[in-house]
């Protein structure tokens, strides 16, 4: 349960990192840092800080809202049976 | 530099491209899934640049650098929102999704996957025939692009039809040839070659003008609004209408929503999702800085032409500028064969095989997809002969009608209660809408910034789901053959 909550925090992390794509506070400011406008050097450190968000999202929390259920189908294989083939598929990445 | 050392340049690239594709071809199986999917077996490299290299289209190497001379280097951040981040969450909510059911149920096209959930053919011929629709200006837009990219690079020499000609040519030949492999591999190739000449572009621009300073400052100097967050074009409806419409769009385009299917396992996936904003950093920072610094420069932009090949011939050495225009021209082919490779897929086999022929054989099949190929990409040349607008109001116009479709799409993929009336009411009400705002130039296109496409999203996910709630469900739609399972 306690796992499943710390799953929700994943929507409002993609909200912020989403809606603070652009720097909104900065709007009109012109201030030039190191060569570059302040703002440039935001979108810098946004960048880098969703990458590292997403690696954390895809080792943690990853296929969290899928829930992918094709239900008994014809040849009488369930959808526990698929799951398990997935998680050893990935055991090993093809090139 | 002469123009034959110019053109020899461009053409030798291009026909270095073309030898990659069929190596490719060379090691693929006449399978469908191989030739569309390249056998659904990309590794995390190959997927991460073959997705890059499809969106770094003439679009986003020339339209960007373009905007951010004529108005300011906002369009990073833009381009940061809508690429960096919320392409790469859709990319996990749609793509991964549909990675999932379509490994399991062996799906080739969004049309197939929902014409099997609803078991409805009309509506798999429906969202081939938008997606159709919508692929034609962005096919143009490749063709202007290089149009525009050889007229820069000769000053004039070779006319804008003959670059547009060239790439179509170039096009045409290589989706007969390669496939999803070829076309995978030589992105890869194009992927990490603009990414790496980009930086030396920089590096050589820089040290001529004197430094990342004197670059920024001459740029203040001539345009002050320039360091300034926001200002002129870019107003907030501006910034945050683009980076959805376009977003959102770029998850329906036929050659990116294909590539949603070809992961090879779901730790490319993960890996591929990690890294994308890094790419998008390092590539969109120099390339639009590249074209704001030029506004500080004195340099002259012939009519028509794009900022970025001046730039290059004025302070790099003509051999490498010539390299980066035939890079980019690559770049945009790559675009193009995956978008006209994907739009054959749809072709033959959401439209053709379903209402023409079900029994076509796998060469007529093959016949129809590249005669259909071929007609697609010499209507749309002859279309970009009229100049219909700049690159990025052409692009802005085909990405908005590709996310109108989104709505409906997600709704399919979640949610049980979706019907064939819902989904075909939120395609077609605000397709027609879109459609009557593009056409009729009385008509505006947005308001104060704000694309009026935004509304007709709300618009499309609204209908989608009251007609789905007032109608009910075809008894043999299924929605357990996209994984919605038990509640």
């Amino acid at each position: 349960m306690a796992d499943q909550n710390r799953d929700f925090v994943w929507i409002p992390t993609f909200a912020v990192l989403i809606v603070f794509a652009v720097p909104w506070f900065l709007w009109g400011v012109d201030r030039v840092v190191a060569g570059l406008p302040v703002w440039v050097w935001w979108h810098v450190g946004w960048m880098c800080l969703c990458a590292v968000l997403f690696a954390r999202f895809a080792r943690g929390a990853w296929n969290r809202g899928m829930r992918v259920d094709f239900g008994p189908t014809a040849d009488g294989t369930d959808a526990e049976a698929f799951d398990r083939d997935d998680a050893r598929a990935d055991g090993g990445e093809r090139a | 530099m002469s123009l034959a050392v110019q053109l020899g340049v461009v053409v030798g690239y291009l026909l270095v491209a073309l030898a990659v594709g069929l190596a490719a071809y060379r090691v693929a199986e006449s399978t469908a899934a191989d030739y569309y999917l390249a056998g659904r077996s990309l590794g995390t490299v190959v997927l991460l640049f073959t997705t890059f290299a499809t969106l770094l289209s003439a679009f986003t190497f020339f339209g960007g650098p373009d905007l951010a001379y004529a108005a300011g280097p906002e369009w990073i951040l833009v381009m940061g929102a809508m690429d960096g981040v919320l392409f790469a969450v859709l990319w996990y909510v749609i793509g991964y999704r549909q990675w999932l059911i379509g490994r399991a149920q062996g799906y080739l096209t969004l049309g197939e996957l929902l014409g099997d959930r609803f078991d409805s053919t009309g509506l798999r011929a429906l969202v081939a025939g938008v997606s159709l629709l919508w692929l034609f200006p962005y096919v143009m837009l490749q063709q202007m692009g290089a149009g525009e990219a050889l007229v820069g690079l000769t000053d004039g020499a070779v006319p804008y039809w003959g670059g547009a000609a060239l790439i179509t040519v170039f096009m045409v030949a290589y989706v007969g040839l390669a496939g999803m492999r070829g076309v995978a591999w030589t992105d890869t190739v194009q992927g990490l070659f603009m990414l790496s000449v980009v930086w030396v572009a920089v590096v050589w621009v820089l040290s001529s003008v004197g430094g990342l300073g004197a670059a920024t400052g001459a740029m203040v100097e001539a345009r002050p609004d320039f360091a300034s967050l926001g200002g002129g074009t870019y107003t907030p409806g501006f910034i945050v209408s683009s980076a959805i419409t376009i977003a959102f769009g770029v998850t329906m385009f036929p050659q990116i929503n294909q590539r949603f299917f070809v992961a090879g396992s779901e730790r490319v996936l993960k890996r591929s999702f990690a890294l994308w904003p890094v790419l998008v950093l390092l590539l969109f920072v120099p390339a639009f800085m590249l074209g704001a610094w030029a506004a500080g420069l004195p340099i002259e932009v012939p009519e028509g032409a794009n900022v970025l090949p001046v730039l290059l011939n004025e302070y790099t050495p003509g051999w490498f500028a010539a390299l980066v225009i035939a890079g980019a021209m690559a770049a945009m082919m790559s675009s193009s064969d995956s978008m006209l490779l994907s739009g054959s897929s749809y072709l033959t086999r959401d439209l053709y095989r379903p209402l023409v022929d079900p029994a076509a054989s796998e060469r007529r099949e093959a016949w129809v997809a590249r005669v259909g190929v071929a007609l697609f990409a010499t209507l749309a040349f002859l279309a970009s002969l009229t100049r219909p607008g700049t690159l990025i109001e052409v692009g802005d116009t085909a990405f908005s009608g590709f996310a109108l479709l989104a709505p409906p799409v997600i709704l399919a993929l979640y949610w049980r209660g979706a019907t064939t009336w819902g989904m075909v009411a939120g395609i077609v009400v605000p397709q027609v809408a879109y459609l009557l705002l593009v056409l009729v130039p009385a008509l505006p296109r947005s308001y104060a910034g704000w694309d009026y496409a935004l509304a007709l999203m709300v618009l499309a996910a609204a209908l989608t789901v009251a007609v789905s709630v007032a109608t009910t469900a075809s008894p043999t739609a299924d929605p357990r053959r996209v994984g919605l399972g038990a509640d």
